[in-house]
């Protein structure tokens, strides 16, 4: 009971914040006071976030280490601009929410597919074994997608693979990626789009497929031996993730007139596995907070000009030592401990520790 | 003879691939830990190699020699900086700081070198290059060397952790860190011997690499070292035969790949062999299979 509510808590928390921090960056928007890089930024964050939380279903949740991330989130930002560029050429759809949400759901529904033909092989393998052919995936199909040409054609798509030669209005074009995009991501979607990742990715954790996938995660064999169906619950979580990617790659991609494919290296990949690990593994707020943060951290930190990136590894790594180096946890343990004890939610008490032996 | 060129030159990349991915393979082994810095301080040691023959005019040899020392330091200095404070931390905690540390040496050597290309001087590996039968078939000298450094060098690593003490020593870390312990083996000192090793042969990797593939730019060796780390685990993570015989096939299946099936898709068709090979057999080619116990 005092389970459930706590998790009650964590939820209604999880989602005001993200409910004000729309409101208050609408509030900005319409006085004006949000400086022009700022505005550029929002909806990269929106699907930053959505990724990090999609990841944090696999890496934190589902315990697997995926690096091949970014791979979703570039068959969902393509697949996006086809869709859009396909309405609107031969279909003269010029509302451009409607395209957006046809957009983003095929995109999602074809990352998806992907995800479920790519976890079949994957979802074989365990451990480092798993990350480094996620990481495979990733890297064939940018270098698919490369090789990838589409036009528009009277009413019909053409595909071209390795073949430049086609009728109509090239939408995709090779290794130079989608060109002259019609720029139709809104913030608005944006927030929704989050909205949506979180109701599904909170409510399947707390699920009984959630509490299966985690049962799962923390002892395989033993999950297994009790009648879990392995495969089927890490594939639930696998391609879910890989769905909810896809519709952030759709509106990030209709959010750039140019996309090119080199957008989303492994290096993609790996910084979205930076905002899981840095906001906590298993930690949905934290995931937020932390794409949040380091989404606009490049950009804040532009006063330092040439010295941003590096000024970025440096935080990196310090927070990293910071937050795992046992005697530095220890000190700020004792600082924050007061903070801590207001927002703590796990094990809030060692039961074994009354009646065990002194301490 | 088209397919004999493409073939040693397919062994020589190979081969690059084979020293980066002992690196990776021996920290793997002995520390747990993917070191994704690694492919960076292969740039590194391309860097210092360049600066110490173009700029201090050292002479060929002493300018790898003074590479090594550098990236040895280094090595021994990021793992002591950065990695061992998180020796009881979790795995994924370690990989976000060892990418943390790539992001470092990346943007030190933009600030240090800019982001403009440099041309790696040839003449720092200037060796006659071989003609076979009658001119037909001709290789490069850096591409004879490459190949006869892999076998030096993988000749001397097994010599080293079969027969030496240290050896010995890295041995039993890799096995038991606890037990290695108890038995009065400095794990910390292991490892960095590990961690200078490791560099060294990736400072060896940039020269090598370098002189086959000139351009280079402070990126250059994370696309090197990501390939690597595929060769590594495609070999079986942690075993050194291993490395050597996934470097060699990496570099192959990519030079074979790219001349007869696509340029365009040369990494897919690399990483699409990774994937069917990990799916036959799900610890790489010669890695242990460990058997899970309740």
């Amino acid at each position: 009971m005092k389970a459930k509510k706590k998790k009650l808590i964590y939820n209604s928390v999880t989602f005001g914040l993200v409910i004000a921090a729309f409101l208050i960056c609408q509030l900005l928007l319409s006085t004006g006071g949000m400086s022009r890089s700022f505005r550029g930024q929002l909806i990269p964050i929106c699907c930053w976030i959505v990724m990090a939380v999609s990841l944090n279903l696999v890496v934190g949740i589902s315990g697997e280490l995926s690096l091949g991330h970014a791979g979703f989130m570039s068959i969902g930002a393509f697949t996006g601009i086809i869709v859009s560029g396909w309405m609107q050429r031969a279909f003269q759809m010029e509302d451009p929410v409607l395209r957006l949400v046809l957009a983003m759901v095929i995109g999602a529904v074809l990352a998806g597919i992907a995800g479920a033909l790519i976890g079949i092989p994957v979802l074989r393998l365990k451990g480092d074994y798993l990350a480094i052919v996620t990481l495979a995936f990733g890297e064939i199909i940018r270098n698919l997608i490369d090789c990838l040409y589409v036009s528009v054609d009277g009413q019909s798509l053409r595909f071209g693979f390795l073949n430049n030669k086609l009728p109509g209005d090239l939408l995709m074009n090779g290794p130079n990626g989608a060109v002259s995009v019609q720029t139709i991501a809104t913030f608005t979607a944006g927030f929704v789009l989050v909205i949506i990742a979180l109701i599904i990715v909170l409510n399947l954790t707390n699920s009984r497929s959630g509490r299966a996938i985690q049962a799962i995660r923390d002892a395989r064999i033993a999950a297994e031996s009790v009648g879990i169906n392995v495969t089927k619950y890490r594939m639930m979580a696998f391609v879910t993730s890989a769905m909810l990617a896809g519709a952030a790659g759709a509106l990030y991609g209709l959010n750039f007139s140019t996309l090119v494919a080199a957008k989303f290296r492994f290096d993609q990949s790996i910084n979205v596995l930076v905002f899981v690990v840095l906001g906590g593994i298993g930690n949905t707020m934290g995931s937020m907070i932390a794409a949040t943060a380091l989404t606009i951290l490049p950009e804040t930190l532009r006063d330092f000009g040439q010295y941003r990136m590096l000024a970025y590894a440096v935080v990196l790594i310090l927070v990293m030592l910071a937050t795992n180096n046992p005697l530095a946890r220890a000190f700020f343990g004792r600082i924050f401990a007061p903070v801590k004890a207001l927002f703590r939610r796990k094990k809030p008490a060692e039961p074994d520790l009354k009646g065990g032996d002194a301490k | 003879m088209d397919f004999l060129f493409n073939l040693v030159n397919g062994l020589s990349l190979g081969s690059i691939y084979a020293i980066i991915a002992l690196g990776y393979t021996m920290v793997y082994g002995i520390a747990k830990m993917l070191n994704f810095a690694h492919g960076d301080v292969i740039m590194v040691g391309a860097y210092i190699s360049f600066c110490a023959f173009q700029y201090w005019g050292l002479p060929p040899l002493p300018s790898v020699l003074a590479a090594m020392i550098f990236c040895t330091v280094l090595g021994v200095f990021i793992e002591r900086l950065a990695y061992r404070p998180l020796r009881s931390a979790t795995s994924l905690a370690v990989l976000i700081t060892a990418i943390g540390m790539s992001y470092l040496l990346q943007n030190v050597a933009l600030l240090i070198f800019k982001s403009d290309p440099k041309n790696y001087p040839g003449q720092i590996i200037d060796l006659p290059g071989l003609s076979l039968f009658g001119g037909q078939l001709k290789i490069s000298g850096v591409t004879l060397l490459t190949i006869i450094a892999n076998i030096v060098i993988m000749i001397l690593l097994t010599l080293f952790i079969n027969r030496t003490k240290l050896g010995k020593a890295m041995r039993c870390v890799s096995e038991d860190r606890g037990a290695a312990e108890l038995m009065g083996i400095s794990v910390n000192r292991t490892i960095s011997v590990t961690f200078a090793i490791g560099s060294a042969l990736a400072a060896i990797a940039g020269v090598l690499l370098c002189s086959a593939y000139p351009i280079f730019d402070p990126y250059t060796g994370s696309m090197p070292g990501i390939k690597a780390f595929t060769a590594a685990v495609f070999g079986g993570i942690g075993s050194i035969p291993g490395a050597m015989v996934g470097g060699l096939l990496l570099g192959v299946i990519e030079i074979l790949g790219r001349a007869y099936i696509s340029t365009q898709l040369a990494d897919a068709i690399v990483f699409a062999v990774l994937i069917i090979v990990l799916l036959v057999k799900p610890s790489g080619l010669l890695g242990k299979q460990v058997r899970e116990k309740v």
